[in-house]
């Protein structure tokens, strides 16, 4: 029961007429690894920054390691790390600088900050590169620096959106293997978005299919590819059964445009 | 009781300058900046300063025209240079960088603040250079120590307060292009309709009370007065610091408010 580290409730987010979220309603328990899938505009990102108190709910509620997105902001802040879909460290500085800008806001103890600084350089295989300029640094390092940067105050759920976009597999894998760890031994709870199924498929312990602002399906993967019925079915099946596509499904011209509006507007 | 008054305070004081050094920790790769933001108080001091010098048009009184505008050259190149500060930010949202320090527990207005320090401290490189550009043309300075202290703390003032105003125009209008716009809309309004390279007494009666309404004339109106040898300030530097302070308090308020708009 005190096992649910993330709790959503009917949480909804209107953006003028269109609904991006529409009374999504989950939870999480602690250390699970969460994927949220969907096609573009279903209503992933709009998710991630509620949940991360970046965008306050049109209605709904939903609390983080216990703490409420809409009245206790700060303590959600505190107990989270983000990392968002585009680049979030500073070119201009290096890799070490990057962690010890967010060691000294998240508060770390002056004398822990080092050590703990050393070791999420290890930890992501950067310790080579902590002196180096992050403009110089390949897509895979970036990534993996953003995750040192956004775990180094050891946040209870750490949310990443399409946190493999854009790598090539081997540093996707790189990317991978190093969430598994942080899990591991952590028991950092992650909660992540991607278009990539097969890591849905490696790595989670459950997965929701997000259609039109909504949850269509919500499962572990072998629940998913049973609920189609018969045997044999891949996720890539399931997937396409439940996110389809607008047109195929309630969609008409007016929402199309309205979701490319917003992931316009939210890009 | 003052001690909880007390914590959120300095914890807010350490975020900001947290940002501050940061910002400024950036400045090592950007010297070419510090180059080119001298050239533009050089044209306006050694071609457009001379030749209104030697023309004679316009009265300053007892102090010479050269004399006159070179604290407005300092404040005017303050206030370009900070103007387009917002475009950093702009950039930063490009990227994911605002949404992540905005997803951690740093107060916004810590966030806007430290920003704004960084803009002034960075504005420091213009006096020195209104300063040597002065001693070249023979301008009368005074080398008071607290005098130089109080141009110190006026520039940081103003950079802090026009690139936190540069901010909030980021926040409303979202993209690079039309930051640019509204961005060179400003300046050039805010800059005439000011006391920096004419006196207010020179001015029609409605331009008199925009200047007024002008942060920058008590920006200029203080440097003048720490600046020049024997020059008086014409409403009092109480008043200046008073309205200075004032008006970056309540660029920051409204700037920490809308800075999570960023986010979405």
């Amino acid at each position: 029961m005190s096992n649910i580290v993330l709790e959503v409730k009917s949480l909804t987010r209107r953006f003028g007429a269109f609904t991006a979220v529409d009374s999504l309603t989950l939870s999480v328990n602690a250390g699970e690894v969460f994927a949220l899938l969907g096609s573009n505009g279903a209503g992933k990102t709009t998710t991630i920054k509620m949940l991360t108190t970046l965008l306050p709910p049109s209605s709904g509620e939903a609390r983080v390691a216990g703490f409420s997105i809409t009245t206790q902001a700060v303590d959600v802040r505190r107990s989270i790390g983000y990392v968002p879909q585009a680049v979030s460290v500073d070119g201009s500085l290096t890799g070490y600088e990057n962690l010890l800008i967010f060691a000294k806001l998240y508060d770390l103890p002056h004398r822990e900050r080092q050590a703990r600084i050393r070791d999420a350089l290890e930890f992501m295989n950067l310790t080579a590169d902590g002196g180096r300029m992050v403009n110089q640094y390949s897509g895979g390092m970036v990534r993996r620096l953003e995750i040192a940067q956004s775990t180094l105050h050891r946040p209870r759920v750490l949310f990443l959106d399409e946190p493999t976009v854009g790598l090539d597999p081997i540093a996707r894998d790189a990317v991978w293997k190093h969430l598994v760890d942080l899990r591991t031994n952590y028991g950092t709870t992650l909660f992540f978005t991607t278009h990539y199924l097969e890591e849905a498929q490696s790595y989670c312990d459950r997965i929701a299919i997000m259609h039109l602002g909504k949850v269509a399906a919500l499962g572990t993967c072998q629940e998913l590819e049973a609920s189609l019925g018969g045997d044999g079915h891949t996720l890539d099946e399931v997937f396409v059964h439940y996110a389809g596509s607008a047109l195929d499904s309630a969609g008409n011209f007016r929402s199309v445009s309205a979701e490319r509006a917003t992931a316009k507007r939210l890009g | 009781m003052t001690a909880t008054f007390i914590y959120p305070l300095t914890g807010f004081l350490e975020k900001t300058f947290v940002i501050t050094e940061f910002e400024l920790r950036k400045l090592r790769h950007d010297f070419t900046e510090l180059v080119t933001r001298a050239l533009q108080p050089a044209l306006w001091l050694l071609v457009f300063g001379q030749v209104f010098a030697r023309s004679g048009a316009m009265h300053t009184g007892s102090i010479p025209y050269l004399d006159f505008i070179a604290p407005g050259i300092l404040a005017q190149s303050v206030l370009f240079v900070a103007i387009f500060y917002g475009i950093n930010v702009i950039w930063e949202r490009d990227l994911g960088i605002v949404q992540k320090f905005l997803a951690s527990p740093t107060p916004r207005a810590a966030l806007v603040l430290g920003k704004g320090f960084s803009a002034g401290i960075r504005s420091l490189s213009q006096a020195a250079i209104v300063y040597g550009l002065s001693l070249l043309v023979g301008v009368k300075l005074n080398w008071n120590p607290l005098a130089l202290l109080n141009v110190v703390v006026v520039v940081v003032l103003a950079a802090t307060l026009f690139s936190t105003f540069s901010l909030i125009i980021a926040c409303i209008v979202k993209t690079r292009e039309r930051f640019m716009g509204v961005g060179q809309v400003l300046t050039m309004p805010l800059f005439f309709a000011s006391n920096a390279i004419y006196p207010t007494t020179l001015m029609p009666g409605w331009l008199k009370i925009v200047s007024h309404l002008n942060p920058l004339t008590y920006v200029v109106d203080a440097l003048r007065t720490f600046m020049l040898a024997g020059s008086t300030s014409s409403f009092g530097l109480s008043y200046d610091y008073a309205v200075i302070l004032l008006t970056t308090i309540i660029l920051v308020l409204i700037g920490a408010r809308l800075y999570p708009h960023l986010a979405v």
